[in-house]
């Protein structure tokens, strides 16, 4: 049985024929495929009509089919309707069959909409305009293309052509059709020749100039060119002409690159001066300048930035923590972070005003494990904590603090010199060395980190430790 | 000077940067009649250099004056190479000459420091602005960021860029110093955590934007579009074989970049030959069998869960293989993980099977589903079927433990120098 489509790419006569064929349960192999005008009408001839036998098979495809339809028909393959029949015929026959990604059919059918696709992707890349008729009458140029696509995806191609150049004129020439934008409206012409398409212009010239300084002739690669750019694309493209001449000359000037011994430098463009860690004067900047410059463990290396303190001078209370997190790490900025917006609704709470008490940490660079793209907190070593602790010293005899708040172990540890079991000893004063008291609680993000249910209560409790603090 | 002289003096000296992708950002078009150009979100390579590296966008310094003196570098200061510099508006026009030919998808903009990192930046921006403002341009714009330069021009720069970048320039910070003496390592990250947080403070925006609920049910919700704030990311280029850094430095160094600042890409540039080069480096064919192997190994650590110290570690002697891939480097070094059988090992542990890449995985995965997997299925999903059997069992295949290839080959390595 003969079936014959209006165009090579008509893929509405395609469904509509396919699905009267479905229903006259005509065999895939009794089907032959023909299109108008087309050379395939050798045997014109035997003309049989099959009666439709029985209701026709309900026939749900998925919806990737229909796209897959949509570029298999735009290949140049004969037999790419029969392929096409033949896969509607068994999707409405074997059950199984759509959910076999190996199918042989379906792989081949794939692999035609994989070509189609990737002659689609080539056309948007590959096809380069030239303005003409640019007369002066303040009427835009025309921009043409002569283009040669491997399928038939012109028609399929203009409209992304029309999304990107709407406020432009412009016409793509190929041997099957002809599209053209005049700015309202995208016409469809037959094809054209080759002799119809512009020359090259000035315009072209510095492409081409750009081309050949773009290129690198130490890394001469033109095996890994040609599978991206295949020849056949090369006589529309104006800058191929000049691969044979910079492949032909990239050993000869990277080998002069290579041999040319180090020149004297002419120095016509004075050098800036190194980044020289100036110190500022004095007092806390000068504390927080030279921090950053610590490596004195291995954790300021792999930080983005040392966190200085933040906060008045002489304050009430200075709020130690135990390190900086992720988002203090990028900002530079204590308390920021999730911890940080904790601790702030826990002032609220406790009647303390951020801005008038001091917060830091006592170890100021930031310690984590990468997990995947994450970092994920790790509490430091007693080790590092140490190293750190001349840093806290320093700032909290600058600072002046009338009184300390630990926040969690790291911090105790820190500012009373032993290990502190939080749990036991926080809510009260303790005494320093030096004589100044200091309050332990929890780290905000101890809280952060309990279930749910526990949550409400631990924060009671926190803010109670704060108020306590505070009074 | 002629345009066409300056063209060539700033695309010359702009090639030794390997970024050039133009994917992502903000889709947009003209088809609304106004403007010129469109992104889709796909980046398009309009042609390939002999040196088998793609060309999408136009990717020039606007000058190559640099007052700083980086050895590995042809723009530094003491190199005797010619100098030009691009009038703001040449740019402009070239990037639109370019793009209405369809020659590109839009400008990569870099340019050698002059004056201060601030004046730097701010012209680069200003090239930047002129496009989308006055030219309401719709072309991808990536632009090269001072490290340094002010939080301020990093914020506009961020506007009207689909992606913005800073080098990393090398994997450790003494190698830096060495050879990079002006630039700071720590200033650098700093700017990269400044991008990081804008980015996603700009899609915290969207997000919530989108989520603002609407008074009348049903009705559209009219809000003003969020900002995007280079909407495609930030990315960075770091220089193999300039310095002593090994494999593993330079992956660990990749593997914090992409935890820390959420880099879309780390671009590895075998460092090659530059005219006028310095004496301290002395020269021979660039690295590209490392660079390939680091590509294969970030995609790795990218789209295959591998953790840096898993494909390369100072255990290891710190460098990848240059004979087999590191996929396969790995395999060779755990035969204990293997066979993985493909009709029941969970998608992580097929992805580790060389051979096997992630659509591969994501097949087999749905073909099991509904019959057995068999060996011949393998060639229909054309996967190196030679490479992949010795690693697998299949319903109708086990392998013989002398099927492995021998991991016993001399691991061989690139002379750096
Ligand atoms: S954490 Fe402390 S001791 Fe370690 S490098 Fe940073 S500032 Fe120095």
């Amino acid at each position: 049985m003969r079936v014959q489509l209006a165009s090579e790419t008509d893929l509405d006569g395609f469904r509509r024929e396919a699905r009267a064929l479905l229903a006259s349960r005509a065999r895939p192999a009794q089907v032959e495929w023909s299109v108008e005008g087309g050379q395939e009408d050798l045997f014109a001839a035997d003309e049989t009509v099959m009666e439709p036998q029985g209701p026709a098979p309900a026939l749900r495809v998925p919806p990737a089919f229909v796209e897959l339809c949509q570029h298999v028909l735009l290949h140049r393959e004969p037999q790419r309707f029969a392929l096409l029949y033949r896969l509607l015929w068994r999707l409405a026959h074997e059950p199984n069959l759509r959910h076999d990604p190996l199918d042989p059919d379906m792989l081949q059918a794939r692999e035609f909409a994989q070509a189609v696709r990737r002659d689609i992707h080539k056309m948007h890349a590959f096809v380069r305009f030239r303005p003409v008729g640019d007369a002066g009458d303040g009427a835009q140029p025309l921009h043409v293309a002569w283009y040669e696509p491997a399928h038939r995806i012109v028609e399929a191609v203009a409209p992304w052509f029309q999304r990107r150049f709407a406020n432009m004129r412009w016409a793509i020439l190929t041997p099957d059709a002809c599209v053209e934008w005049d700015g309202s409206v995208l016409q469809l012409r037959p094809g054209a020749s080759r002799a119809e398409a512009p020359p090259p212009d000035a315009g072209e010239q510095l492409w081409l100039t750009y081309y050949r300084n773009i290129f690198n002739p130490a890394r001469l690669k033109l095996a890994t060119m040609q599978k991206e750019m295949p020849r056949r694309y090369w006589p529309n493209l104006p800058e191929a002409q000049l691969i044979a001449p910079l492949a032909a000359e990239a050993r000869e000037r990277s080998t002069r690159m290579i041999e040319q011994p180090a020149s004297t430098p002419l120095r016509r463009i004075p050098i800036a001066p190194a980044a020289t860690t100036m110190l500022p004067p004095e007092g806390l900047p000068r504390l927080n300048a030279a921090m950053q410059q610590c490596r004195t463990c291995p954790i300021g290396a792999l930080a983005t930035q040392a966190v200085a303190g933040e906060g008045p001078l002489a304050p009430r209370l200075m709020f130690v923590g135990e390190q900086p997190g992720d988002q203090e790490d990028l900002r530079g900025r204590p308390f920021v972070g999730p911890a940080g917006q904790l601790l702030e609704r826990a002032f609220a709470e406790a009647g303390i005003v951020r801005e008038e008490v001091y917060l830091t940490n006592a170890v100021r660079h930031f310690k984590y494990d990468l997990r995947g793209k994450h970092r994920i907190h790790k509490t430091p070593s007693q080790q590092e904590a140490l190293a750190c602790l001349h840093w806290l010293r320093e700032e909290i005899a600058l600072v002046r603090p009338r009184a300390l708040v630990a926040l969690g172990a790291t911090a105790a540890r820190s500012l009373l010199g032993r290990s502190v079991v939080v749990r036991a000893e926080r809510g009260t004063w303790l005494a320093r060395g030096d004589g100044l008291q200091v309050l332990v609680t929890l780290h905000p993000s101890a809280l952060l980190r309990l279930p749910v249910s526990q949550q409400a209560r631990a924060f009671e409790e926190f803010v109670t430790d704060l108020r306590r603090a505070a009074a | 000077m002629e345009i066409a002289a300056k063209l060539a003096i700033l695309a010359d000296a702009a090639k030794y940067d390997a970024s050039c992708a133009s994917s992502g950002g903000v889709q947009r078009d003209s088809s609304s009649g106004r403007g010129l150009g469109s992104n889709e979100g796909t980046g398009i390579c309009h042609s390939y250099a002999p040196d088998g590296r793609c060309i999408s966008l136009l990717k020039i310094l606007l000058t190559n004056y640099c007052q700083y003196d980086c050895l590995y570098c042809v723009n530094r200061a003491s190199s005797n190479v010619p100098r030009a510099r691009f009038a703001i508006d040449e740019v402009v026009r070239l990037t639109l000459d370019f793009y209405r030919r369809n020659c590109i998808e839009g400008l990569f903009l870099s340019s050698g420091i002059i004056r201060s990192p601030d004046y730097t930046m701010e012209q680069l921006v200003e090239v930047a602005r002129r496009l989308r403002e006055e030219h309401d341009f719709r072309g991808y714009i990536h632009l090269k960021t001072i490290p340094d330069a002010a939080p301020d021009l990093l914020r506009r720069a961020g506007q009207y860029a689909d992606r913005l970048s800073i080098n990393i320039e090398l994997p450790t910070q003494q190698g830096l110093a060495e050879l990079a003496p002006q630039k700071d390592g720590a200033a650098i990250k700093r700017s990269m955590a400044r991008l990081r947080v804008q980015i996603e403070a700009a899609r915290g925006e969207a997000r919530d934007a989108s989520r603002a609920p609407t008074s009348i049910p049903g009705a559209r919700p009219a809000r003003a579009a969020a900002p995007a704030f280079s909407a495609a990311g930030q990315s960075t280029q770091m220089i193999v074989g300039a310095d002593g850094a090994d494999d593993a430095a330079i992956l660990a160094t990749s593997a914090q970049l992409y935890g820390a600042y959420r880099l879309k890409r780390v671009c590895y540039s075998a460092f090659s030959p530059i005219p006028d080069a310095a004496s301290a480096l002395p020269l021979q064919a660039p690295p590209l069998a490392r660079e390939h192997r680091l590509y294969q190994a970030d995609w790795l650590m990218r789209y295959y869960g591998f953790a840096a110290d898993e494909i390369a570690s100072p255990r290891t002697g710190g460098m990848l293989r240059l004979e087999v891939d590191p996929k396969l480097a790995w395999a060779l070094a755990h035969p204990e993980r293997f066979p993985v059988d493909l009709n029941r090992a969970p998608r992580e542990l097929l992805l580790r099977v060389p051979g096997l890449g992630v659509k591969a995985v994501d097949r087999l995965l749905l073909a099991r589903r509904v019959r057995r997997v068999r060996a011949e299925d393998l060639k229909r999903l054309h996967v190196p079927v030679a490479k992949v059997l010795p690693f697998v069992l299949a319903a109708d295949h086990r392998p013989a433990r002398s099927a492995l290839p021998s991991p016993t080959a001399a691991p061989q390595q690139a002379a750096l120098f």
